[in-house]
């Protein structure tokens, strides 16, 4: 439902009044402006410009660069796609159970402790934890160890996907939990009523009425995932190389801004597509 | 195997874990039923006296702790709710907010897997029988009556054994109330399926069921026709919560046949009663009950104005000839006339007030008192019951 914030309409707001609203927006706006709106203009004129010397940007603008991401580095975009789908399609397959367990349990606390438990990684910095993982799954880790010594899981595809799917799987959990917590459970016993078995009754009732938290839990895995550059930079090497690497090498190891930025709006334009699937099902919802 | 019933329960008990203390909560205790096929029976009590819990257990929602529940004569210990044939209208009425009206309708049916045509077909045909026709919409954009009619219709499609239906009319106002009470009568009687209706409004009750079960404290009281509850209740409780009774503490003096003599606590005073299945004996503490519309006012014959086309002591020497009755001398404290009847408080035995309902006939009749007069107070001995609990 569309919350419609038409003041002009609503019975005794005046021209004053209305001005006085606007200049409440003014902080919130200027903010948006110089911080949101004036960095993204700067790097859209970037991507459009030549590299100069020495990490500089000059003129003649072009389309070189766009023309670069869409084809050297085609692969490393279809790859971080792949990854950032895969790590939510793991996410949500490991996530919505876990949220369901949860929120389900009787007891209050139980389920508050559950949560807890849930969210207790982030009270450690990602850093720290990411290097956890290069020590679980390196050549002298636990797995390694367990399997008799001599396997090292590092610099794969595999290790990207496990630290990413590690560091994101709260971001599924917890909006899941909260539609499931939400979700009238009478309404399965109405489907258990007209002859729904608990597999139909999940799939037909239960599903379809906690989709606002697996499509939020989607977009907020999603999101970050496409954009990962730390997990895939410690745990994936030279293999698992996603865009968030790419444009960091193109900016600081390469010294080309140009087309780091370029590579930087597309991955943009990545996440608002992202975005607008999840408005599209939202309003397909309504 | 019985099949003679189209439900039965037998010693069915449920008991709640209660937290903290390591005893239980007996919401049904032992209740044995027979439900005949066809029938419009009634679960009526008081709030949690375990009448949903009831149901829920016929409906399999909930697992009786012992005692058995059959359904035409199997038993359905183990059956989960989408293998056995009853369906329920849910008091809140639970419809799927995701899907339209049809949608709702048809998903008991492609659980049958019914065909679409088919089930889209017979879909129509329920939500016209309870005369709906926004197929389209979505259940929250349909008003309390006619997100009912939809959760009538989506049980109903189903051709149920039975139909469970948990204060199906509580949301809705008075008015629409008295509506959907008839309309659920005649559909009841014209789908011949037997009908198990759980309510806490005893008019609702007596209106629309061919038998009731009083029940409290999951206990189950009494089970009759509407008549049998209100006319010879079986116990105090029952008489109080349906219909309006006078209750007279006293002890029983005399027995004569079915009929017991009572002396009145704290009041000069015999009254006669029937006496009740309990059977008290002579010098037992019990309870008379006689409700306010079976006591009529007589006036005294020195009081006649003679001005009525029945004089007072014509109608005083048929009473008298009466054998099984009580006459007692009251004293009118208030007259409250309330249209079709008055409303009277008389005091008998210079203790005891009881209501007194007269049906206003009009001037001819004489059934006017006034505040502070003197009457004879009258009953037949077949219309007030003697109660030990
Ligand atoms: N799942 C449950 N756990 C614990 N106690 C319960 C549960 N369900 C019901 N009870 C208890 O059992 C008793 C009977 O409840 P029930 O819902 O059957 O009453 P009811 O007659 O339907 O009342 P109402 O008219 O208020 O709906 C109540 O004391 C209630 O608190
Ligand atoms: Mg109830």
């Amino acid at each position: 439902m569309a919350i419609s914030l038409d003041f002009s309409r609503s019975p005794g707001h005046n021209a004053r009044e209305r001005t006085q609203g606007r200049l409440l927006a003014l902080p919130a706006l200027l903010w948006l402006i110089l911080f949101f709106l004036l960095p993204l203009v700067i790097v859209f004129v970037v991507s459009l410009m030549t590299r100069g010397r020495a990490g500089t940007v000059t003129l003649p603008l072009t389309l070189e660069n766009y023309e670069r991401v869409f084809t050297t580095y085609l692969p490393t975009f279809a790859d971080s796609i792949l990854i950032a789908v895969l790590t939510t399609l793991i996410c949500l397959v490991v996530g919505y159970p876990l949220a369901f367990f949860i929120s389900t349990r009787e007891r209050k606390w139980v389920q508050q402790i559950a949560l807890f438990l849930v969210i207790l990684p982030f009270w450690t910095n990602f850093l720290v934890r990411t290097y956890a993982w290069k020590v679980i799954l390196g050549p002298d880790g636990v797995i390694s160890a367990l399997a008799g010594g001599g396997v090292n899981l590092l610099n794969t595809n595999f290790a990207v996907l496990v630290g990413l799917v590690y560091g994101f799987l709260p971001f599924m959990v917890l909006p899941i939990y909260t539609s499931i917590e939400r979700f009238d459970f009478r309404l399965v016993e109405a489907a258990h009523d007209l002859g729904a078995n608990d597999w139909r009754a999940f799939w037909r009732v239960v599903f379809p009425l906690t989709l606002p938290g697996v499509a939020a839990g989607c977009i907020l895995v999603f999101i970050p995932a496409i954009g990962a550059f730390v997990t895939p930079d410690l745990l994936g090497g030279t293999q698992g190389f996603m865009i968030g690497n790419l444009i960091n090498q193109q900016f600081r190891g390469l010294g080309h801004w140009p087309r780091g930025a370029a590579a930087s709006m597309v991955m943009m334009a990545l996440v608002v597509l992202g975005l607008m699937f999840y408005a599209w099902m939202n309003r397909r919802r309504n | 195997m019985t099949a003679d019933y189209d439900i039965e329960l037998r010693n069915v008990v449920k008991e709640f874990p209660t937290r903290g203390s390591e005893g239980a909560l007996r919401a049904v205790d032992s209740i044995s039923l027979q439900i005949m096929p066809g029938e419009f029976f009634a679960l009526l009590g008081p709030s949690g006296c375990g009448k949903t819990t009831t149901l829920r257990m016929i409906a399999g929602f909930e697992e009786a702790t012992s005692g058995d529940i059959l359904l035409r004569g199997k038993p359905m210990q183990g059956v989960p709710p989408f293998h056995r044939p009853v369906n329920t209208v849910f008091q809140d009425y639970a419809l799927f907010p995701h899907m339209t009206v049809l949608q709702n309708v048809m998903f008991g049916l492609e659980m049958e897997n019914v065909s679409r045509t088919e089930a889209e077909k017979r879909a129509k045909a329920a939500l016209e029988l309870v005369r709906l026709t926004q197929f389209d919409r979505r259940p929250r954009q349909l008003s309390g009556g006619q997100q009912q009619r939809v959760a009538l219709a989506r049980a109903l499609v189903k051709r149920p054994a039975v139909l469970l239906l948990d204060e199906p009319l509580g949301a809705l106002d008075l008015k629409l109330r008295k509506a959907m009470q008839y309309e659920l009568m005649t559909m009841q009687n014209d789908l011949n399926i037997t009908f198990i209706y759980v309510t806490h409004d005893q008019e609702e009750a007596l209106t629309m069921a061919d038998r009731i079960a009083v029940m409290d404290k999951g206990k189950v009281l009494q089970v009759g026709s509407p008549e049998e509850i209100y006319e010879t209740p079986a116990t105090r409780f029952v008489a109080d919560f349906i219909g309006e009774t006078n209750f007279m503490e006293g002890r029983l003096v005399e027995k004569r046949g079915d009929i017991g003599m009572v002396a009145l606590k704290g009041a000069d005073c015999v009254v006669e009663a029937e006496l009740g299945a309990a059977n008290p004996q002579v010098g037992d503490n019990v309870t008379v009950a006689v409700r306010p519309e079976k006591i009529t006012l007589l006036r005294l014959v020195d009081q006649d104005d003679h001005l009525h086309s029945v004089p007072a002591a014509e109608i005083m020497a048929a009473v008298e000839r009466e054998t099984n009755k009580t006459l007692v001398e009251g004293v009118v404290q208030f007259a409250n006339y309330i249209g079709t009847d008055t409303r009277y408080i008389v005091r008998i035995g210079g203790s005891i007030d009881l209501v007194v309902r007269v049906q206003n006939f009009g001037e001819r009749f004489d059934t006017l008192f006034h505040k502070g007069e003197r009457v004879n107070v009258f009953w037949a001995t077949d219309t007030a019951r003697i109660l030990v609990e």
